[in-house]
């Protein structure tokens, strides 16, 4: 299904876009559509749930190259950024820390790019104000544009690159923010190409292999790509190339990216000199998860 | 489960750091636990390829070990799944091993409770798994149905007898020669609905031994 059929049933059978798409999931898979939002909103609250209790908070994380950068973020006065940005940034690295310590985390559209849809859904409720089911609608939407490029291209960093993993975060977190402020489909729609446009190209680099460095930051400075797209697309701004086509697109630049650049841990971030001395120390020595233990022992 | 719809985009709520490291890897072993039915004496794991190299930093070991225990997918005591294996007098083992020709993310489970089982799957992204061993039978389950795996006399008839015992849509179908001279044979069944009648299979000549596995689930989809 490409998003401008479903854009055309919304525009054709006056329907908003989130109703089109819980449809159109009925007609592929037999599932109940007031069953579906119903997930769709446990999914929502757990997210929720889970930002308030890591936020701003220090983690233990696996490898230990990240941990504190949302507690940095929190405690600073931001001197350009608004209250929405900085909320959903702190909110960000705080679910993108949570994760690289084996905390629970809801996988939107994956582990290591979920601080993205976490921050940027935070921030929607808290910040925006914006009320429940407006929130699930948004939600839904979001879910649209990802399985969009799940089905044309990929949401893996291991087939296409980070522009698969972060991008499609970002891209529908913009859709999902200008949808929970409009419910204009096309609107959304062009955040989410914009979005997905400005992050094309981006190589997925881990060092070590680990959704450490540089995925945490990545998760916060896409908060901010999406912002900004989410706001072009609010003052009329349209992207030029359609949706369907930034994705396909998206999809060949994956295809053409070298396998270094595909979570190997080889190239890009990975293979700089910091990055081999850093995972040398983490080899030598060893297994981190000790710390975890005691951590949730005292805790309890 | 490879994405194909709303909420495989939006979910599953997991415990991190990686659906295919962390998520994947427990999936196969909760496999194994299910398959066996109880909490084993013993078990060994053969983490081969990318299992190997980045096993620690994904937390991949401890969520092998979380998978035997049972615990649900974002239960964060994960972590500390080798003090709560201890605690239930669980022996665990892990092995580096070079498993062949086999998916980078492949580990193969060696489960002891009264006998020795093993299964064998990879990780192949998303959270996605596929089980290609069970016992001696290779097989490729993704466990997203309802699995029944009976060891059965390899004779003739003896699938139509199997048959018989299932009132359920059958979606794939495996039958696999063990052991030629024992005349032994697996049969594995993935099934719509767990409609199958377990007295009347275990009654029958043809069956040996029998297994249910019944299909997974994940948080929010
Ligand atoms: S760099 Fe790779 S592992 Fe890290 S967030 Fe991007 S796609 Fe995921």
């Amino acid at each position: 299904m490409k998003f401008s059929e479903l854009l055309e049933v919304s525009r054709r059978a006056n329907q908003p876009l989130h109703e089109v798409v819980l449809v159109q999931q009925m007609l592929e898979d037999g599932s109940d559509p007031s069953e579906t939002r119903a997930k769709v909103r446990f999914l929502l609250r757990t997210m929720l749930k889970i930002v308030e209790s890591n936020y701003g908070k220090c983690q233990q994380a696996l490898v230990g190259l990240c941990g504190e950068n949302a507690h940095l973020l929190s405690k600073h006065e931001p001197r350009f950024v608004g209250e929405f940005i900085h909320t959903a940034m702190v909110a960000a690295l705080s679910v993108a820390e949570a994760n690289a310590s084996m905390r629970r985390i809801v996988a939107c559209p994956t582990a290591g790019s979920c601080g993205v849809m976490h921050g940027v859904v935070y921030a929607l409720a808290r910040v925006a104000h914006i009320e429940e089911e407006r929130l699930v609608d948004g939600l839904i939407v979001a879910g649209a544009i990802g399985d969009v490029v799940a089905r044309v291209a990929s949401v893996s960093g291991a087939k296409s690159g980070c522009q698969a993993e972060i991008g499609t975060a970002a891209a529908m977190a913009s859709g999902m923010m200008v949808y929970v402020l409009t419910r204009d489909g096309e609107m959304s729609c062009h955040a989410a190409a914009i979005c997905l446009k400005s992050l094309m190209g981006l190589v997925c680099d881990p060092v070590g292999g680990f959704v450490e460095v540089p995925c945490v930051k990545r998760n916060a400075t896409a908060v901010a790509v999406a912002v900004s797209a989410a706001e072009m697309a609010l003052s009329g701004i349209k992207s030029v190339i359609p949706f369907d086509e930034v994705v396909e697109a998206m999809a060949k630049v994956g295809r053409s990216l070298p396998e270094e650049l595909r979570e190997t841990g080889l190239g890009g971030i990975a293979a700089t000199r910091t990055a081999q001395r850093l995972l040398q120390g983490f080899m030598n020595r060893g297994d981190t998860n000790e710390a975890i233990e005691r951590r949730n022992n005292s805790e309890r | 489960m490879i994405f194909l719809g709303l909420l495989d985009i939006l979910g599953p709520v997991m415990v991190g750091p990686s659906s295919s490291h962390t998520l994947g890897a427990m999936r196969i072993a909760k496999f194994a636990r299910k398959f066996v039915a109880t909490i084993p004496r013993e078990v060994a794991f053969l983490l081969h390829g990318s299992f190997t190299k980045t096993c620690e930093g994904h937390g991949t070991k401890k969520a092998l070990l979380a998978g035997i225990l049972d615990l649900s997918y974002d239960d964060e005591r994960i972590a500390e799944s080798y003090n709560l294996a201890r605690q239930q007098g669980l022996k665990f083992t892990f092995e580096l091993a070079d498993l062949g020709d086999v998916h980078p993310n492949t580990v193969r489970v060696r489960l002891f409770s009264d006998e020795w089982h093993e299964i064998e799957g990879c990780s192949i992204g998303g959270g996605a798994i596929r089980i290609t061993k069970v016992d001696e039978a290779e097989c490729e389950l993704d466990w997203k149905y309802d699995t029944l795996i009976v060891v059965n006399r390899d004779e003739p008839k003896a699938l139509m007898k199997i048959l018989s015992c299932i009132d359920a849509n059958i979606a794939n179908p495996y039958l696999r020669r063990i052991n030629v001279l024992q005349q032994k044979a697996v049969t594995i069944l993935e099934l719509d609905e767990s409609k199958y009648d377990a007295e009347k299979l275990r009654k029958l000549d043809v069956v040996l031994e029998h297994y249910f596995v019944p299909r997974d689930q994940l948080l929010g989809r």
